[in-house]
Parts: C-alpha cells; structure tokens; sequence
C-alpha cells in the first residue's frame, strides 16, 4: 500500500489577512503552516500506509512556499516528500493542478490519494476532484472513518449531508479526509531535526511529462473583506428585561 | 440558441433549495448572452423536480431518473452531465455549490476540460461572453475576484444563501427524458448503508443558527454522581436542553466553536468556522463564544448577529449587532419563554 497525501502551505489559521493597495494578499508576520485540513490526511497515511507496512508519500505543487508544509510532513514521519514546480505552474488553475497531480502520483506509484477536505488558502475541493477524473480513479469526499483497506479495495465511512453513509469502493481511489477521522500527531524532536536535513527533490513538468494548456480561469485581485457595520447595542436589564428587549429588536430588523 | 444549463441538485426525490438560487446566476449569464436556460436534474422524482424547475420560469429540462442514479453517486452522475454537455456544448454550466452540486460541476468541469470557479458569491455577465465573479478565500477572510476566459464552456457553482431564489411564477419546463451513461457495472462506488438523523435543520441551509461554546460547561445543572466528566456532561446538556428548546422555538440549527467541539461537548458535525461550516443565516445567537477569527471566519456572514457571554470584553461583541451581557444559562431560558410567548407557541 503506498500513500500519497497532497498537501501545501497556508498561513497560520489565526492569522489577520489583508489586502494591500496594489490587491496583494498579505499576513503580517504569522508563520505559514501545512494546511491544517491535511494534517487529518498525512496522519492517516502514517497509520495506514508506513506503518501498515507500506509506504506513505507527501507531494506538493507549486513554489519554495510550499517546502514548509512537507517538512512538516517528514517531521510527521512521512517516508518521502516531492515538490513539483515549474514556471509554468504559476497561475495554474484547478485544472492544471489536477493534470500535475494525476502525473505526479503516476511517478510516484500511489494505491491511494489522500488528502484535507479542502484548502484553506484557496476554499477549495475543486482541484481534489478534478484529479480523481483526470487519473480515472473513484472520489470519496468527507472520509470520516476507514474501515477496511486492502491493496485492491477499501470500504469508508463518509459524512453526507445530514448524516453518514458506507460505501465499498475498488483502489486505486481518490480520498479526502475530515478531521473525525484520527487525531495528528506532532512532529517529534528527532523528526523535526531531520526533516530540516532532507533535501527535497523537485520535479518539474517535464520530468512528469506534462505540458499545460494556458489557465482559463484567472483571479484579478484580492480585496479585503466589507468592514461590517460595528455598530453593536448593548442590550442591559435582568435576563427577562434582555429577553423581551432583543425579541423587540429582532422584530424591528425584521428576523423573525 | 444557445444554452445555460442550470444543473439542479436533489436528493431523496427532493431538490436542494440551494438550486433554484443558482437559476438566479445562470440567468444572469443567459440574459447577457440571448441564451435559453435547460434545467438538468438526475435521480429520483427528477421529472416532479423537473415540473419545480418549470414554476421558477426555466422552459426546458433534461430529466435523468434510474435505479443506480437512486442515491448519490459522483461517477453516475458526473457521466451523465458529462455526456449531456459534450453533446450540447453549452455556454456554461450553473449549479448549487452543495456537497453533492460542487463534485458534480468540478468533475464534470474536469470531463471536458473547461474552466470552472466554484462557490462563487457574486457574479457579472456580459455580452460579448466575459464572466466575473467573487469567491471568499483564505478560510472567508479576504475575497477575490475571479474571471473565466471566453473560449470554452464555463462551469459556476454558486454559494448557497448568496444568491435569492427567483419568485416561482408557476411557468412549464418542457420536459426530455435522457438515459444514464454508466450501467450498474460500470459504476465503482458501492453503497453499503446509509444514517440519516431525521428531523434535524442542515446548519449551512438553516435560517437561523445558535451557536455555543466553551461556556456551555457553566452549566449550573449538576451532574448525575458516576459520570466519567461533569463538565462535558453539563456542556451536553446544555446544548440538548437549553440551547435545544431555542433552536426548535426558531426552527434553527445548532452550532458549536471549535473549543466546544475540541472539548468533547458536541460532535464536529456541528463546528462553525475556518476548519469547520461556513453559514450565513438570517440570525445568528453566539452562546458563551469569546469570537476568535477562526470562528468569525464561518460566521460573519449572518444577516444579524446576537452575542451573549458573560466577558464584555469578548471580541464577539465587537462583530454582533446585539450584544447580551450575562449568564447564557440565564439569558438563553429568558429569551426561549419571551419567544414562545411572542410567536404565540
């Protein structure tokens, strides 16, 4: 069973993002962290794959950003970390991702992708599916528990809209995981000291064989978010005086 | 003529309301383009759905209904748009960015190699066949401004609650009946079973959200002797028995922080914010949530916000529009009885 996680790095969670003038996104000074929805994904290839007996791969697409989010990874325990990056991957879009991912994990010889259920930098599965449908593998979203994996077939516990549903489904398979399904691991000591010693290889599109028609989706710029009316009423009295107070206001703003 | 096709999302034979906001997207691009709009629908009651669609002023639909289309499956369903937009080649394809809407748009997007931005909250058309819109990243707190090319067939899937539904204005939807791609053979995923908790409202669908959070342990309840632990018990019942008449008087959902959720008190199906849903509701009541970014983050969307805590100090306030200074446990039971007399229940 080998595993590959897709992973990438994203600004810390709690970070105050913000716009400058020229749209350029921007977070201060926090640090940029793996995106947190993938650390569900890397430890669940660790148990399933590493430890298993197999292997557990971590791969990310894109600049030297992203080397952050792998060395945590190895940190992890991960036994092989990739950087695919070329120039003509900036801009890339959902489907040039997708294209680069399928031929990544093709080198790499995954049985299974796993990876967060979404991004948080870019709020998206989008690119996730679409390289399910470019290497013409089942997509299984919102994987809350597997419950039995062999080299050919695994059988999930999904989250689905008000509820939860069992499938069955062949590998070679696509998976996105949620955080119900393990508890992350933090890196240790020893692994963050020789995640920081690994030099990791870099794969370009030629390597993989890939050329990428130009992105036809393209983002023009960012903006910082509406500022919200701040004007808050303090609604002061006993908790009945409160209660009938707020039902009042609620009507008056027309909620109820 | 050309064409939009607005691909409606159902399940159980039911439409997701979701849907009939995205006709509002696509008929912002067909107005722009002289295009006709074509419902799609696939899977149970699709022709019933289909006669929905019709009411809400689209005038044709492709219906696909079948054994294996019975529950959601992507590989049975993205096939079938697939093959439905490789022979129709229409301008673009609109859907609601549901769980289900978002995989079927992305894959199919995918399929054929067209250009897609998901989850949009805005949209502009115009004639000549240039389309912008507005996503939220970095976890809801910046917004970009996306364009698509105008070669190729554009796929927009449309964040639900940020468009309205057009009026139903009971027109008829002609009606084709298409055949599914996959047989059951074909298709990979097998569904072994399948839980649904009944009765409860989808937190990212619900009118009206009440959230609680750390504080939902200052239960003053004590808990029953033996149990393993008491805050955790206290926090439960709290959002069962407080928090819980509130939400049925208001027909809302329930929802959590992440400290609630990382504390054990309620299950993460019910987390609000940057790693978990991302609601935008009529009302939302924060019980007992301090309001770090990260939950900001899911909710600052709402239409009107409500804020109760007992620190006057929490950030919350500075986002709410009403701010409650007190005991949840107090104030929570207070405004539930002042509802039900209110709303005459």
């Amino acid at each position: 069973m080998h595993i590959v996680v897709f992973t990438r790095s994203t600004p810390d969670t709690a970070a105050t993002i913000t716009v400058d003038t020229s749209g350029r996104v921007g977070w201060g000074d926090a640090a940029l962290i793996v995106n947190p929805w993938d650390e569900y994904a890397l430890e669940e290839a660790l148990v399933r794959g590493k430890e298993a007996g197999g292997k557990a791969t971590v791969i990310a697409i894109g600049g030297e950003i992203h080397s952050e989010a792998l060395k945590h990874a190895l940190a992890m325990g991960m036994d092989e970390a990739i950087r695919v990056d070329d120039p003509a991957l900036e801009n890339a879009d959902s489907l040039a991702y997708a294209v680069t991912a399928a031929a990544a994990a093709q080198k790499a010889g995954a049985n299974l992708i796993l990876a967060g259920k979404e991004s948080v930098d870019v709020g998206s599965d989008q690119h996730l599916v679409q390289l399910a449908r470019k290497l013409g593998w089942p997509y299984l979203s919102n994987v809350a528990h597997i419950t039995a994996l062999s080299d050919t077939s695994a059988t999930v516990v999904r989250l689905i809209d008000g509820g939860k549903q069992t499938v069955t489904c062949p590998l070679p398979a696509v998976m996105t995981v949620t955080k119900e399904i393990n508890e992350p691991r933090f890196p240790s000591f020893i692994g963050i000291r020789k995640a920081s010693k690994t030099a990791i290889p870099v794969w370009s599109l030629a390597e993989l064989g890939v050329s990428l028609p130009a992105p036809r989706t393209a983002v023009a710029g960012f903006r910082n978010l509406p500022a919200r009316e701040a004007k808050t009423e303090i609604i002061t009295g006993t908790p009945a005086e409160q209660a009938a107070t707020l039902v009042d206001r609620l009507f008056e703003e027309k909620v109820l | 003529m050309s064409e939009v096709l607005v691909y409606i999302d159902s399940a159980q034979g039911k439409a997701h309301p979701a849907s009939w906001e995205a006709v509002t997207a696509a008929r912002l691009i067909a107005d722009a383009r002289g295009a006709q709009l074509t419902a799609v629908v696939i899977g149970p009651s699709a022709a019933v759905i289909a006669a929905e669609a019709g009411s809400y002023g689209i005038p044709a639909a492709l219906v696909c209904d079948n054994a294996t289309l019975a529950d959601f499956r992507l590989e049975a369903y993205a096939a079938t748009l697939t093959k439905l937009v490789r022979d129709r080649t229409p301008l673009a394809v609109v859907g609601p960015a549901t769980s289900r809407g978002r995989e079927v748009l992305a894959a199919t997007a995918a399929d054929t190699d067209s250009p897609m931005l998901g989850d949009v909250m805005s949209l502009a058309a115009s004639a000549d066949g240039g389309l912008t819109a507005e996503r939220a990243v970095y976890a809801g707190k910046a917004l970009a401004d996306a364009s698509v090319s105008r070669e190729g067939i554009a796929f927009i899937s449309v964040r639900p609650r940020a468009f309205s539904a057009p009026e139903a204005a009971g027109g008829a939807a002609a009606v084709d009946t298409i055949a599914p791609v996959l047989a059951e053979s074909d298709i990979p995923v097998k569904i072994d079973a399948v839980e649904l908790e009944s009765g409860s409202v989808s937190l990212t669908d619900a009118r009206v959200v009440i959230s609680g959070g750390r504080a939902m342990a200052n239960n003053p309840k004590p808990a029953p002797a033996g149990v393993a632990d008491p805050a955790i018990w206290k926090a439960q019942d709290g959002f069962a028995n407080t928090l819980g008449p509130l939400c049925e008087v208001l027909g809302g959902a329930i929802g959590a922080s992440r400290a609630a959720v990382d504390a054990g008190y309620i299950s993460y199906a019910h987390q609000v914010g940057q790693t978990g849903k991302v609601v935008a509701p009529d009302l939302y009541i924060a019980c007992g949530i301090s309001g770090a970014i990260q939950h900001q983050a899911g909710m600052r969307n709402s239409t009107v916000i409500v804020a109760v805590n007992k620190d006057a100090d929490a950030p919350i306030f500075k986002l709410a529009r009403f701010g409650l200074v007190g005991d949840l446990y107090e104030i929570v039971p207070a405004l539930t009885d002042e509802l039900k007399k209110r709303l005459d229940q």
